[in-house]
């Protein structure tokens, strides 16, 4: 391979293909021109300016970029955006109502402190609401909300009070 | 992360699909992408172009064709699980489900990308190889039906060729009275297997074992048939000593060395323990002389 040469100017923008996709985020229909690689994680980030959704490992396993596309929880940063042309994204941003009253949800992990430093907490609460969103049947026990809660990592809280906040939610919602 | 260049494609038909695969020897299909997104996040997988099925007729649902189930390329894993009907006719497919990654996963991949990936320690390779599933292709030359002990040939390699589209993945209902179990040991739930474990058997009215299958994910280079522990079962009434002579029998299967994730000796201690355990689950699941 050759080396690098230093480069007058770095280009504005990639020479990647690019595609135009649309979708409907948050409620509200977007249009971008976008690289073809470009992950669903980083076009709601930086195309988009929704910075509630994090980016952990970019391989699938912290949980940390957990949106809903078209109503089911996913990991944007498993999906690439052009694949999510046409879909419905919500992210953390539209959980709480407009006047930033707490989703039940939210208003849990905030009772039961189940989090201290907040990173994994939008991907916690993605994943919780989608399956607080399903009709199937939750186990709330505590071995069924760690195997809910398992595709999500928390380096700070220890689980405890995230499990107490799942039961929480749980009975906020009227699901108990 | 980010994954490397590629050229994207999103075919609206199976033809115009083939054609692009056809084209370039270095052409990937996409379907959920749980398994494709990260090999390329990883620069694992460095497709020239990828095609990206989502869009193509006809690759979506599940049905039930007579005693089969059909499961179209672009199914997803959670769309299986769940399904009621699936559930009645084969609650195998769930119990194993249960093993597959978490459920924001589950909600992208498909079933049949899963297939085409062939990890070894996989479960749904597993389950297709235990039941004598089949994988149906689709390319340049039309479309055949292969059978899952031949569609799984090594480490993350498949008898597909490179102009074909898996279209369908076809699973056998559970015959009338059958017994089932899967398990696995992982390092965390939701990773993929160590070693992992399907069994599914009949027994007769006096309780001795009149069919008997076991196959296992994580002891070689693809999902295997456990033949030898299936013979030292046949026609046994079921007790500590024939479980472990049937694990004695399984031992030589295991061919995976030692790797990162655990040694050689390890998995088949896991292989034995996990035979020892589940065969009495699925006896006992089964109904003797049960029929429909």
């Amino acid at each position: 391979m050759k080396r690098s040469a230093i480069r007058p100017a770095i280009p504005e923008r990639s020479e990647d293909p690019r595609a135009e996709i649309s979708m409907t985020v948050n409620g509200q229909p977007v249009k971008r021109t976008v690289s073809v690689r470009m992950l669903l994680s980083d076009f709601l980030r930086h195309e988009l300016g929704l910075t509630g959704t994090h980016v952990g490992c970019e391989h699938g396993v912290c949980g940390c970029c957990t949106v809903h596309i078209d109503g089911k929880a996913g990991r944007s940063c498993l999906t690439l955006a052009v694949q999510a042309n046409g879909c419905t994204i919500r992210t953390i941003e539209d959980v709480a109502a407009e006047d930033g009253a707490l989703h039940p949800v939210q208003q849990a992990f905030k009772e039961c402190h189940a989090l201290q430093c907040g990173f994994c907490t939008p991907g916690m609460v993605m994943n919780v609401l989608s399956r607080f969103e399903e009709p199937e049947p939750l186990d709330l026990s505590d071995s069924g909300i760690r195997d809910l809660l398992s595709g999500n990592l928390c380096r700070c809280t220890g689980y405890i009070n995230i499990i107490a906040a799942v039961r929480r939610a749980a009975e906020l919602l009227g699901r108990g | 992360m980010k994954p490397p260049l590629f050229r994207y494609e999103a075919p609206r038909t199976l033809r115009d699909a083939v054609a692009v695969l056809a084209s370039d020897p270095d052409a990937m299909v996409l379907a959920g992408g749980q398994s494709l997104v990260p090999a390329m996040n990883f620069r694992v997988a460095v497709p020239s172009v990828l095609v990206d099925i989502q869009h193509v007729e006809g690759l979506k649902g599940v049905a039930v064709e007579g005693n089969k189930i059909v499961i179209k390329a672009m199914t997803r894993h959670r769309e299986l699980e769940l399904d009621v009907e699936v559930r009645r006719l084969n609650p195998l497919v769930a119990e194993t489900m249960q093993h597959v990654a978490h459920v924001p996963i589950r909600n992208r991949g498909t079933v049949v990308g899963s297939l085409c990936h062939a990890d070894p320690s996989a479960e749904m390779p597993l389950l297709f190889v235990l039941l004598d599933g089949t994988i149906t292709a689709a390319g340049s030359d039309g479309t055949r039906e292969i059978a899952a002990a031949d569609f799984f040939q090594s480490f993350l390699t498949t008898s597909r060729r490179q102009d074909e589209i898996v279209i369908e993945a076809r699973l056998p209902v559970l015959p009338d009275g059958a017994g089932f179990a899967f398990d696995e040991v992982t390092r965390r739930h939701g990773d993929y297997a160590l070693v992992g474990l399907g069994c599914v058997l009949s027994l007769d009215d006096t309780k001795h074992v009149q069919d008997v299958r076991l196959a296992a994910c994580g002891i070689s280079d693809r999902p295997v048939r456990l033949k030898p522990a299936e013979a030292a079962l046949m026609g046994k009434l079921i007790d500590s000593n024939e479980l472990a002579a049937a694990a004695r029998a399984s031992l030589d299967t295991v061919t995976q060395a030692d790797d990162v994730n655990t040694s050689a000796s390890y998995r088949r201690r896991v292989l034995s323990g996990l035979i020892q355990r589940l065969v009495p689950i699925a006896a006992a699941r089964a109904r003797p002389g049960y029929r429909q």
